[in-house]
């Protein structure tokens, strides 16, 4: 029972209606529902599918959503606050959510994601709640009114700069920009008897200036403003002999924020976002070669390259190779690669000889501690070096020993050892003995979960052409990405959407 | 004349001695003593001239997933780097019908052991490159070897394999041999001897 209440609990995210925001292209505006969700306005692919002219496909293994628009796509996943937009990692205010059918993402997706795969141009207008689509001419203007003595300044700031003309109709004063629209924001009253109010005009491309009854002439001034903006200032001179009259102040209107770069390299939040594949071997150092001529650098690198793929693919992370390439890449380096990089994960890939031709199957590695003595196994306890510290006493420090950094890992390292047996099972040949620890070089220096996968014999005749082969190849893959989907799983709460596991004590004892 | 020449026979001959002292003498006596040598485990008859021990050395097991051990005879050696160097040789030895864990073609350079009982095993550089490769063919290799060592001499506790005299990474690019790995029976199959 209680189960079921969490259960219940764990859907419920009803998400609240927000203000929508408007679809503005050269020929219509269509509204966009927006929906609040734990404080942040989000939209529904459905509808960005619809507005935008781009395709959404889920993949329900991977739990990843692909938006493509054309050749280009974005790839993000359920539970992680990150889209990859041809490789590179855009970070976003939330992940997505699900909300029925559709996914809900955060609106600022559209400006950080959509507009850089988008064929027409994309833009999104948080203050004004504007989006922009196409080639549609709609700038920003955002005015004061200040009451200097006899004269009333109009300041309008006018980005991206647009053509203007200003022309006096009887007691207004009206300013033509050559733009299909405008976003205008306008001080809302500044009533004196020289300016009555400042509004949008009877087109969209217009604001009109109503006079008030001393008006006498105006002049306007161009000059270049901020940010690539144009400043232009309208003075109002009044008629003169009269004493000034009240003047109100008028609410200065700001200049909208500047958006925020839309692009983080990197960004420095949890989760899991790099994974660094190892080709075992390679340039001078062949590695095995089977009977038939097939090397083992070549297998490993071409297996390696098509996980690079699917995982960018189905899962929009960033995924590096220790090598691209025939080269030859110190061990050293490899793990280093890995560190530099800040991978959530290492994976080794290798194929294995036997000097007895019959023996065949996957084996999974990672590192055997008991090699590498006491001092590997205090370290993987979490033991922490008390040291003596200025001024007396000491403090325990956790020392990262870099030629022993898989030690601090090898607990999860034996559970993605695990995922990664358990997953090759489903499609690959295993060994009699399929999981195995082992003091491997490539391994010790890693500073995250870490394993080597022995993908199979190029020793034994038919393991030699299957690991030569498309087929093969694919399978492995295939195994390897769902290993790295438990193991990214494994780590996570329950993803939304995804039956959640009953935690309680009458869930466990009822199955 | 006469003189001189004494003088200068009188020179060589002190600077000869002084430089056997320097160069044989004194090494030979700071030279570290042998570590006492407990017995072999391992039968011994010291009647017969060429005496052998019985020592278990591996080899590749049948189903190919482990190393097998098998018992051999072997020459004695009276002190420890001396039977350690006769255990070695002998594991190295192609022993056709049995399947060797190391290459054939490998030489034993030498062997030390240290008072601290790590044997350090200078192997040719023929364990690297005629070693076939991959990381379970490597293992075998390894352990083969760090094992016929600790498992016969009990004298010996680690064992670290050096390459032409020097350190090295790894045989094949896989097992860390940068430090002396003690013995491991997780590559032997139970059923051995």
């Amino acid at each position: 029972m209680t189960a079921v209440v969490w259960v219940a609990a764990a859907v419920a995210q009803t998400p609240a209606p927000g203000t929508p925001y408007t679809v503005v292209t050269k020929t219509a505006r269509q509204p966009l529902p927006v929906r609040i969700v734990s404080g942040q306005e989000m939209v529904s692919l459905d509808d960005l599918a619809r507005l935008f002219n781009v395709t959404v496909r889920e993949d329900a293994l991977a739990g990843g959503i692909t938006v493509r628009a054309g050749t280009q796509s974005i790839v993000m996943t359920a539970q992680q606050p990150l889209a990859s937009v041809g490789g590179r990692m855009i970070s976003l205010p939330a992940a997505p959510v699900r909300d029925g059918r559709t996914w809900l993402v955060p609106v600022d997706f559209i400006s950080r994601a959509l507009a850089l795969i988008s064929p027409g141009h994309v833009e999104l207008r948080k203050p004004s709640r504007l989006i922009l689509s196409g080639d549609v001419r709609m700038p920003r203007i955002a005015g004061r009114v200040e009451p200097l003595g006899a004269v009333t300044r109009i300041t309008l700031d006018v980005a991206p700069p647009s053509a203007h003309q200003i022309s006096q109709e009887s007691s207004r004063l009206i300013v033509r920009f050559e733009a299909d629209a405008l976003d205008a924001s306008l001080p809302s009253a500044a009533a004196n008897d020289v300016l009555q109010g400042v509004h949008p005009g009877e087109t969209p491309s217009t604001i009109a200036l109503d006079l008030g009854p001393r008006f006498a002439s105006f002049r306007a001034t161009e000059e270049p403003g901020d940010r690539g903006a144009t400043r232009l200032v309208i003075d109002l001179i009044a008629q003169s002999a009269q004493p000034p009259g009240a003047t109100p102040p008028a609410p200065p209107a700001q200049p909208p924020p500047p958006e925020p770069p839309p692009l983080l390299d990197l960004p420095p939040v949890g989760g899991f976002r790099t994974i660094v594949l190892d080709p075992g071997h390679g340039g001078d150092e062949a590695g095995v070669r089977g009977a038939q001529g097939t090397l083992e650098k070549n297998v490993t690198l071409g297996v390696a390259r098509r996980l690079k793929g699917a995982l960018e693919a189905r899962l929009g992370v960033r995924v590096i190779l220790t090598r691209e390439g025939d080269q030859t890449v110190g061990l050293d380096e490899r793990a280093a690669v890995a560190n530099n990089n800040k991978a959530d994960l290492f994976l080794s890939l290798h194929a294995n000889a036997s000097p007895r031709p019959s023996v065949a199957g996957a084996q999974i590695f990672y590192l055997g501690l008991a090699e590498y003595g006491e001092q590997a196994q205090k370290i993987a306890r979490g033991g922490a070096e008390s040291l003596p510290v200025l001024g007396g006493g000491s403090r325990d420090i956790d020392v990262i020993v870099w030629e022993l950094a898989q030690a601090r890992h090898i607990d999860r390292s034996a559970s993605l050892a695990r995922l990664t047996e358990a997953a090759l099972r489903e499609h690959v040949a295993m060994s009699g003995r399929a999981l195995q620890q082992a003091p491997f070089r490539v391994l010790v220096g890693a500073n995250m979960p870490a394993v080597l996968v022995e993908m199979g014999f190029l020793t034994n005749p038919q393991q030699e052409r299957q690991l030569a082969s498309d087929d093969y190849q694919n399978a492995l893959t295939q195994s390897l990405l769902e290993a790295i989907i438990r193991f990214r799983d494994s780590a996570l709460p329950a993803r939304a959407g995804a039956a959640p596991v009953p935690m309680t004590p009458q869930g466990a004892a009822n199955r | 004349m006469n003189r001189r020449v004494m003088a200068g026979v009188a020179i060589a001959a002190v600077g000869l001695t002084g430089a056997w002292i320097l160069f044989i003498a004194l090494p030979r006596w700071y030279a570290p003593k042998p570590v006492a040598t407990a017995a072999p485990a391992a039968t011994a008859d010291p009647s017969t001239p060429a005496r052998k021990i019985t020592a278990t050395l591996f080899y590749v097991s049948d189903d190919g997933l482990s190393l097998t051990g098998v018992q051999r005879e072997v020459p004695f050696g009276a002190r420890v780097a001396e039977q350690a160097r006769a255990i070695v040789e002998a594991q190295i030895q192609p022993a056709a019908p049995l399947i060797p864990a190391v290459p054939g073609e490998t030489k034993l350079r030498n062997v030390f052991v240290t008072d601290r009982g790590d044997a350090f095993v200078d192997l040719s550089a023929d364990v690297r490159e005629k070693h076939p490769g991959g990381a379970l063919d490597e293992l075998f290799t390894v352990y083969a070897i760090v094992n016929a060592l600790t498992v016969n001499l009990p004298a010996v506790t680690r064992v670290q394999i050096l390459i032409d005299g020097k350190e090295a990474d790894t045989l094949a690019g896989h097992v860390d041999l940068r430090h002396p790995l003690a013995k491991s029976l997780e590559w032997v199959a139970h059923d051995s001897h």
